[in-house]
């Protein structure tokens, strides 16, 4: 899938091209539906766990559009935490291996059967492991981050976490390595801030009235944004990206978004009725705008909806990992 | 010859200037320092770092991803243990990947008493070391294997663990590290940093050669008969002066310098049990769900018929830190008259 270049959009009434506005919507849709068939899985018997990312894919789904995608140091790295499909789904990664990794199949190429749902590893991409630990990521992005800074180039690091992980020192780690003086690094710090801590809501527990304004007193240029809207989302992103780019230091981006299935599994996995749904409204300013008919959403949620159901069927068929390949890559060796 | 610390300075030049390390980092590792024990000074790779143990392991962690060879290093053990959650990430990240992202990276500590470091500067580690799996540890207790195991942890695939004996980071051994000069004062002037302004000094290496020692193998310090000990760290010399002080009471004890903690070289240390049927191990990490325990049960498992005597450990009092008075350090971790103690009241013991 190839990197989208924002054009003028053809209609003044159009805030991005056309184009990549339906790109967005059916990758939001894909995204959705890769959860919801997880979630399914899970409470079909077909996975020991869910947790994911349904409710950010109008952020997710840009960032992945936006990043350099590639292997080695001319091209972005993702340091991620568990909801990031969508940022996956939009830089073209088949859904079925998701859905092998929730059924802890021997073909889950991220893991092999031995992690959680959403623990993505893609070293082609440069998307770095994905492990359950809410705020490891944050110390380790700056070291791919520096490396970047020494080569120069374009590529950069992406480190993405929520609001309830930024309580842990590793996220103060994160904005204290990244803002060394003369050592400022090319890293776009996200939190996706949904507002709660599995059952803890973030007010009880955060003084600062945006974490965003952390980044202040770093210096580091610091936003907070709108995550439930796509369009909003593509332009922040884009600014961002372009900033640490060219200038090589840091960003630190809060994204306000919605946790739609609750926290995990162990909360129930259902639908929470008073959450934005970034999807719905999203649907709703495309068909107003004429952009897409609801045929035509109806018709890509279906298609969806079939692959993946398709896909599961598949996927269950798959062989699990043997008793005695626990012992395989304990240790890399030479070959 | 060389320091241990003048060592592993050596061999940090000789595998940023050869093997590709890229990165020497940590709390003071880079100038004007050069490490709070020196053994950092003078090198070209090496950087300071906020004082943030878990910034320094992400850091490592982060530039290995990134394809760099890094060594990191905490300032002392006794501070690691704030990261042991990001140390068992980088211990299972290959496993994790199905071995797609592997992470070749050393983190180096200084560990253990006999500096009189009190409370926080005289931990050990290898208990703790020992329960990551899927890292490589190493504790020299010379300078030559010091030099040696080091060459080989930035040669490693994986993350290695390279645990330096403090007490021991002065001594001097009794083997050249190849290209060293013969003459102490010689080298000193070569590559230790002067006293003052050192912002104009440069060192003049030797001209050092590779000497890798491997890891996973042990070194047979003395050969005897009566019963084995196996050691490493501050506590390996004293198990071999203790063995030459009995030996003239006719004790004949083999020691064996286990250096690598993990993966062990149990065909060696199996052998010489099978040989002597009686065997000590020495350590001094706290007692309880110590490392030598793990080596005391499978002697047991697989050597129980060949024993002539239980197995027996020697290792620090279970007790939450070590003193800083003499006495309560004295007391707290094995001294040369607890291993002569120990290696008597062994081998005195028949079936």
């Amino acid at each position: 899938v190839s990197r989208p270049k924002l054009v003028p959009p053809e209609s003044a009434d159009l805030p991005l091209e056309r184009s990549l506005l339906v790109r967005i919507h059916d990758l939001m849709v894909k995204s959705r539906a890769l959860e919801e068939r997880l979630i399914q899985m899970y409470k079909q018997g077909h996975g020991f766990f869910w947790i994911g990312g349904p409710g950010e894919e109008a952020f997710n789904v840009p960032l992945g559009l936006l990043m350099k995608k590639g292997q080695g140091l001319d091209y972005d790295y993702l340091h991620a935490h568990y909801r990031q499909s969508a940022t996956l789904m939009a830089l073209g990664e088949d859904p079925i291996n998701a859905l092998r990794q929730i059924k802890t199949t021997a073909t889950d190429p991220y893991t092999g059967g031995r992690s959680f749902s959403g623990h993505f590893s893609i070293k082609r991409w440069n998307i770095c492991p994905v492990s359950s630990p809410i705020e490891v990521q944050y110390p380790m992005a700056p070291g791919t981050a520096l490396a970047q800074k020494r080569h120069g180039g374009e590529g950069i690091t992406i480190v993405t976490g929520g609001d309830a992980g930024t309580a842990e020192g590793d996220f103060a780690s994160c904005l204290v390595w990244a803002s060394r003086p003369g050592n400022e690094l090319p890293l776009l710090i996200v939190v996706t801030h949904n507002g709660w801590g599995i059952s803890t809501a973030a007010s009880t527990q955060q003084g600062p009235q945006n974490i965003s304004d952390r980044g202040k007193a770093f210096g580091i240029r610091s936003k907070t944004v709108d995550g439930n809207d796509p369009v909003v989302a593509y332009r922040e992103l884009e600014a961002a990206f372009a900033y640490i780019r060219k200038e090589r230091r840091p960003f630190l981006m809060e994204a306000q978004v919605s946790r739609l299935y609750g926290h995990s599994s162990a909360s129930g996995a259902n639908f929470a009725t008073d959450e934005r749904d970034c999807l719905r409204d999203y649907e709703a300013t495309l068909e107003e705008r004429g952009v897409l008919t609801r045929q035509q959403m109806d018709a890509a949620r279906t298609r969806w909806t079939q692959e993946l159901a398709e896909a599961a069927r598949k996927v269950i068929e798959e062989p699990q990992p043997t008793r005695e390949s626990i012992w395989d890559h304990v240790y890399a060796e030479r070959k | 010859m060389a320091s241990m610390a003048q060592a592993i300075r050596m061999a940090l030049h000789y595998a940023e200037e050869n093997l590709g390390v890229t990165d020497i980092f940590g709390e003071d590792v880079g100038p004007p320092l050069g490490g709070v024990f020196t053994a950092t000074q003078g090198l070209k790779k090496t950087w300071n770092t906020p004082l943030d143990e878990r910034g320094i392991i992400g850091m490592a962690m982060g530039l290995a991803m990134a394809g760099q060879r890094p060594v990191a290093e905490i300032q002392f053990c006794d501070y690691i243990f704030n990261t042991i959650d990001l140390l068992k990430l980088a211990g299972s990240t290959c496993w994790a990947s199905m071995g797609e992202w592997n992470l070749p990276m050393v983190v180096m500590t200084p560990v253990g008493s006999g500096i009189r470091g009190s409370i926080y500067h005289s931990h050990s580690f290898d208990a703790a070391a020992t329960h990551l799996p899927g890292w490589k540890i190493v504790m020299p207790s010379t300078p030559i294997d010091a030099y040696g195991l080091m060459l080989a942890a930035c040669q490693d695939l994986n993350p290695v663990m390279y645990l330096a004996p403090k007490a021991l980071l002065r001594t001097r051994g009794t083997e050249l590290i190849p290209g060293e000069p013969g003459d102490d004062k010689a080298l000193s002037k070569m590559i230790d940093a002067p006293l003052g302004d050192r912002s104009r000094w440069v060192p003049r290496w030797p001209d050092l050669q590779e000497r890798v020692v491997p890891i996973g193998s042990a070194k047979l310090v003395r050969p005897g008969s009566r019963l084995t000990v196996v050691s490493y760290g501050r506590t390996l010399p004293l198990c071999a002066k203790a063995a030459e002080e009995l030996a003239a009471e006719g004790i004949d004890a083999e020691v064996i310098d286990l250096r690598t903690l993990w993966p062990y070289d149990w065909e060696m240390v199996r052998s010489s049990i099978a040989k002597t049927g009686r065997i000590l191990y020495v350590n001094e990490d706290t007692e309880v769900t110590n490392f030598g325990e793990h080596l005391v049960r499978r002697t047991t498992d697989e050597l129980f018929y060949s024993l002539l005597a239980p197995p027996k450990l020697l290792a620090g009092k279970f007790v939450p830190g070590i003193g800083l008075a003499d006495n309560l350090e004295m007391a707290s971790v094995p001294q040369l008259p607890d291993v002569v103690q120990a290696i008597r009241d062994l081998a005195v013991l028949e079936p």
